[in-house]
Parts: structure tokens; C-alpha cells; sequence
């Protein structure tokens, strides 16, 4: 259990920041909902892992439960990175309508509009 | 005592307000802006007033006792902090009505609310998991500012700003995971109470928690290696946007003073001297990337912008001290550096709008060049550190703070090489600008003018009033260092006395 979800963390994460070094907007928006998403199993997991508990303490002593905390952690996160989400492609699209182009770093000739000429 | 929230719930009411009613009555928007940024200043001066006793004032949200309820905490800092952030909030709305850049694109007002209400909130909230919301809320309206009006570079821009934020919070969740998992809490004032009761050999991932939390707010400080975004970003912004997010990097300062004082600060075994050791050098290298920056610019609002980035360094190298007179030193920077870089950018803003581009090369002067030159002059000397303006004796302060050993070779000879450094590249900036183009009497018809047509040539008063309101605050911080620095010191004393803090937060008895 813990190896499965370890692993899925640490696999949904690489893929997320390979993806986040594409430098071309979707891969770029794929790469960070990868990485949110591999947060929230991770945020999920830092209550510790428990199965089939409640949330609630149901009896005071030997009854284990379930850390409710976390969960809220994670409602919040998934609700903002979702907004975000959206966000980063509605201004994606709108600077690639402008610039005609995908790219997300900065070409040389518009660093600077005075050196046109120059190379990077 | 309800004071505590308005300047959370103020703009928050007040931002969707005019987002869906005034939205097709740039006169009322304005208005409401206005009242609702009054407003917030006169709150922020009585909360200033109110934490002055020396009193940390906690509000709790629904009466929730502190460690499981929502918790906002008032002390000198947050409320110095709300207070710095209503005055510039004030001089930039008025420069952006002034000059008519919130007629430029849409939602201008109220996102600019929405703005006030993240940093208030980031501000004053005693809770790391809520300063991540608070930081979203500020980023997010910020996004939205930053490409206020548009244009192919500014949205180029803004998205690169945006895949930097966005990839900041994630790492912010995973601290904050890491910080909860080794803890079972994220409440400033529980985790200091805590931390010091880890065994020093368990501490490991309260260590990485500490360092994936600096790196965050490193990102939005602007400390080097993770400074890359900014002058990218406040270069093709607005400049009342720019001018606006001076008080953005604040926040990350604020932040790493906050947290790694009273929850991994002094006297907590394991991570006591973990923010320091790495601050401090890359505060160091923060300063060496500005000056250079400033050096190097071929334009004048990158040059400005990396000058930001150098005070942020001289900043955060007197905040890596972690002492006290480092910290009061650091903080009469901080106030210092916001308002300069605002006036800067305001300045920036009047006058390339009347030039055709802002490329530092000589045009013909513009109508007022006297006015612009001299108002050029006095932002750049408070921001290189010149006196009479505050900037000297804020670096003065910082200087007079650094003088352990090994500490003093490095802070000195980078805070005062990069100063001249800024020196130089304001001087070229200014003479290019300003004084080179007197020398061209003749005036070519202009071609190039786009946006700077349909504005007048004339500043009117009310245009330049904000800048002057920005120096004359300058000027006062600077006549006021005495109580101005006397208060500072009882602030960071305050910053630095965990127990007060963790037991005023901790107390079960209810304010009322």
C-alpha cells in the first residue's frame, strides 16, 4: 500500500516536471495538473494511510480513525489548482492568439526590441 | 474585537461588487475603488494603533480555539505590513485613474481588491495552510493585473509568470505536507510550541519542510536562483501593476521572517541555523544579479526592475542575520524599498508613455523634462542609497547590522559595490533620458507613437501627485528615522519573543 502510493507520487512528479520543462504551453499545462494531482495524493498521504476508517472518532480509546484533516487540506488544493487550471489556459490561449506561437520562453528579438539582429 | 478581518473582508466584499454591478460604470468603479482603498488605510492605521500596546492579538473565526479553528494573528509586524500595504495601494490607485490605465482593459478595480485582500490576508494570518490560500487569492488576482490591457509580450509574459506561480504552489503543498506528516499541524504558533520538542536526530523532515518552505517564499521574493521571473514579468506589466507588486516580493520576505522566526527560528534545535546559512549567500548573489541587471538594462523598466531585485538582496541579507537590530534594520528597508520602487515605476510610467518606446536612448525632450528629471533624480537616489532620501540610512541600518565576522566581508562589499553599481546604471539611465535629450532641439514628427496618442503631453497635478506622495513619504521616513526605527525595534522584538507569540495565540481565554 505505502509502496504503491509512494511510488505513484513519485511517478506522477517526474512526469510532471519532465512535462513542465517542455517550454510549449499544453505540455506545460499537462506537466503542472501532473504535479498537482501528485500533490494531492501526497497531501492525502501526510495523515498517514488508513483503510476503511472514519473520519470521526466514533469511541474514545482503542478505536483508530482516519486523520480528517488532511482531507480538507486536500478538497481546498484540488479546488484551487483546479481554478488555476483554468486560469493558465485562458491566458495560455490568449498568448498564443497574440503571438502566434506556443512558446512559453521569452525569443530573443522580443527580449529586447532594440537588437532585433542579435542572436541568443 | 472585529477590527482584525475588515481588511480581509472589506475588499472581499467590496471587489465582486464592482466586478458585477459597476462593471459598465467606470465612474462609480472608481469611486467605490477609491472609498474601498481609503477605507482600508484608515483600518490599516487603527490596527496600527491597536497593536502598538505591544499586545499579539488574535482574532479566531467562529470562536474556535486556536490550534483547531482559523486563526488570524495581529502584532506590530502584520500591522506595519497592512499599514505599508494601504499607503501604496492608495498612491497606485491614484496614479492609475490619474493616468487612465484602469480604463485600458477590464476588471482593473476589482481585481485590484481582490489584490489588497490576498496581501492583507497574507499578512495577518497565523496559519501556514491559510497563507497558501491568502497566496493564492494575491496571485491570482495578480495574474489577472498582470495582463491588464494585453498585448503579445505582456501575455507572453504573464504566462510565464503565471507557469512560475503555479509551479511555486506546488511545492508550497508539498512543504506543507511534509511540514504536516512530521508535526500533525499547521498552525505558526502550535508548530512553534512543537518543533523544539523533536528530538534533534528526528528532526530530518521538519528540516526539508523548513527549506522546501524557504524555497517557496524565495520564489516570491525574488531570491537568487529563483529570481529569474521577475524582471521579466514587472518589465512588461502595467506600471501601476509594477509598481503595485513592489509590495509582492515584500510578502516573501514577510513570510520567511514570520515563519522561519517563530516556527523554525532561534533556540529550535535542528533548524535553527538552517534559514540563515542558505539565505545568506544567496542574498549576496541577489545583489550581485541586480547590480549587474541594472548595469546591463537597455531599457528603463527592466532596469528598474532589476533594481528591485538588489534591494531584495540587501533585504534578505539583513533578514538572514535572524537577530533582532538585523531584523529592525531589515524592516526599515523593507519600507523603504516598496515605496521607492513604486515611486520608480509611477515615474517610469510618465514618462515612457510620452516617449516612443522605453529604450534608454536620447528622443527629443518631452514637455516637462525639467519635472520628470527631477522626479527621476529623487527616486533613484532614495533607490541606489543616496542621501538625504531614506534608502542611505536603511542600508546605513542593514550595514551597522552585519558585523559578525565572516558575515561582514561579504555583506559590506556586496551591499555597497552594488550600490554603486545601481548608482552608474540610474545616472546613465537618467542622462540618457532626460539630459542627452535636451541636446536634440529639433523635434522629428513623431512615428512610432502608439499608445502614448491619446494622451496628453502635459502631466496634470493630479497625475504627478502620487509620485510626489511616495517621496514625500520617503522624505518622512527618512526625517522620522528616530521613532520610525524605535518602533521597529520593538516590533522585531516582539517577532523574536516565540513564548509571547505562541501564548497569546495558545490562550484559551476568549477576547470577546
Amino acid at each position: 500500500m505505502e509502496l504503491i502510493v509512494a511510488s505513484t507520487v513519485g511517478v506522477l512528479t517526474a512526469g510532471g516536471v519532465y512535462l513542465l520543462l517542455r517550454l510549449r504551453t499544453f505540455p506545460v499545462i499537462l506537466g503542472l495538473a501532473l504535479l498537482s494531482y501528485a500533490v494531492n495524493v501526497f497531501l492525502f498521504a501526510s495523515g498517514r494511510l488508513a483503510i476503511d476508517q472514519s473520519p470521526i472518532l466514533a469511541k474514545y480509546g482503542e478505536a483508530t480513525y482516519t486523520d480528517p484533516l488532511p482531507q480538507a487540506l486536500v478538497l481546498t488544493a484540488i479546488v484551487i489548482s483546479f481554478g488555476m487550471t483554468a486560469v493558465l489556459v485562458m491566458i495560455g490561449l490568449g498568448a498564443y492568439l497574440e503571438a502566434e506561437s506556443d512558446r512559453v520562453d521569452i525569443e530573443p528579438e522580443m527580449r529586447d526590441a532594440t537588437d532585433k539582429g542579435e542572436s541568443a | 474585537m472585529h477590527w482584525i478581518i475588515l481588511p480581509v473582508v472589506l475588499p472581499a466584499l467590496l471587489a465582486p461588487l464592482i466586478g458585477f454591478v459597476m462593471r459598465h460604470d467606470i465612474v462609480l468603479a472608481r469611486t467605490a475603488s477609491l472609498a474601498g482603498t481609503a477605507a482600508f488605510f484608515a483600518i490599516a492605521l487603527g490596527l496600527t494603533t491597536m497593536a502598538a500596546d505591544g499586545a499579539t492579538h488574535v482574532y479566531r473565526l467562529g470562536a474556535w480555539p486556536a490550534p483547531f479553528g482559523i486563526i488570524l494573528v495581529l502584532d506590530r509586524l502584520s500591522a506595519l505590513m497592512v499599514l505599508l500595504t494601504g499607503t501604496l495601494a492608495f498612491i497606485v490607485l491614484v496614479h492609475a485613474i490619474a493616468t487612465g490605465w484602469d480604463a485600458r482593459g477590464r476588471h482593473f478595480h476589482a481585481l485590484f481588491q481582490f489584490q489588497l485582500m490576498g496581501i492583507s490576508g497574507a499578512f495577518l494570518t497565523g496559519d501556514v495552510f491559510n497563507l497558501f490560500v491568502f497566496f493564492e487569492v494575491l496571485l491570482i488576482a495578480s495574474y489577472g493585473l498582470m495582463i491588464h490591457s494585453g498585448g503579445k509580450e505582456r501575455m507572453r509574459a504573464g504566462l510565464q509568470y503565471v507557469i512560475m506561480n503555479l509551479a511555486g504552489s506546488t511545492l508550497f503543498l508539498f512543504a506543507l505536507g511534509t511540514l504536516y506528516a512530521s508535526t500533525g499541524t499547521l498552525n505558526i504558533a502550535d508548530l512553534a510550541a512543537r518543533i523544539p520538542e523533536i528530538p534533534a536526530e528526528e528532526t530530518a523532515l521538519v528540516r526539508v519542510a523548513a527549506i522546501l518552505l524557504m524555497i517557496v517564499f524565495a520564489v516570491k521574493a525574488a531570491l537568487f536562483p529563483v529570481q529569474f521571473w521577475l524582471p521579466a514579468t514587472y518589465a512588461n506589466a502595467p506600471a501601476p501593476v509594477a509598481a503595485l507588486f513592489a509590495i509582492m516580493t515584500k510578502v516573501g520576505a514577510y513570510a520567511i521572517l514570520r515563519v522561519h522566526t517563530t516556527a523554525f527560528g532561534p533556540g529550535v534545535p535542528g533548524t535553527e541555523s538552517l534559514a540563515g546559512t542558505w539565505l545568506f549567500p544567496a542574498a549576496i548573489v541577489t545583489i550581485a544579479v541586480g547590480a549587474f541587471g541594472v548595469l546591463g538594462a537597455r531599457r528603463l523598466m527592466p532596469l528598474i526592475a532589476f533594481s528591485v531585485v538588489g534591494s531584495m538582496g540587501t533585504l534578505l541579507v539583513s533578514v538572514a542575520a535572524f537577530s533582532t537590530t538585523a531584523t529592525t534594520a531589515a524592516l526599515y528597508y523593507m519600507i523603504h524599498s516598496t515605496l521607492a520602487a513604486a515611486c520608480l515605476f509611477l515615474i517610469a510610467d510618465l514618462v515612457v508613455t510620452r516617449r516612443s518606446a522605453d529604450t534608454l536612448h536620447p528622443e527629443p525632450a518631452t514637455a516637462q523634462n525639467g519635472l520628470f528629471a527631477a522626479l527621476f533624480f529623487a527616486a533613484a537616489i532614495a533607490m541606489a542609497g543616496m542621501p538625504p532620501l531614506s534608502g542611505f540610512l536603511g542600508k546605513l541600518l542593514v550595514l551597522d547590522a552585519i558585523r559578525a565576522p565572516g558575515f561582514i566581508g561579504w555583506a559590506w562589499s556586496a551591499i555597497l559595490v552594488g550600490s554603486l553599481f545601481t548608482i552608474v546604471g540610474f545616472a546613465r539611465a537618467g542622462s540618457a533620458l532626460f539630459w542627452k535629450s535636451t541636446a536634440i532641439a529639433d523635434p522629428v514628427p513623431q512615428t512610432a507613437v502608439d499608445a502614448a496618442a491619446d494622451t496628453p503631453s502635459h502631466a496634470t497635478t493630479v497625475q504627478v501627485a502620487p509620485v510626489m506622495l511616495g517621496l514625500i513619504a520617503l522624505a518622512a521616513l527618512a526625517i522620522f528615522a528616530g521613532p520610525v526605527s524605535a518602533y521597529l525595534d520593538d516590533t522585531s522584538a516582539q517577532l523574536f519573543d516565540r513564548k509571547g507569540y505562541v501564548d497569546a495565540v495558545m490562550d484559551p481565554v476568549e477576547e470577546g
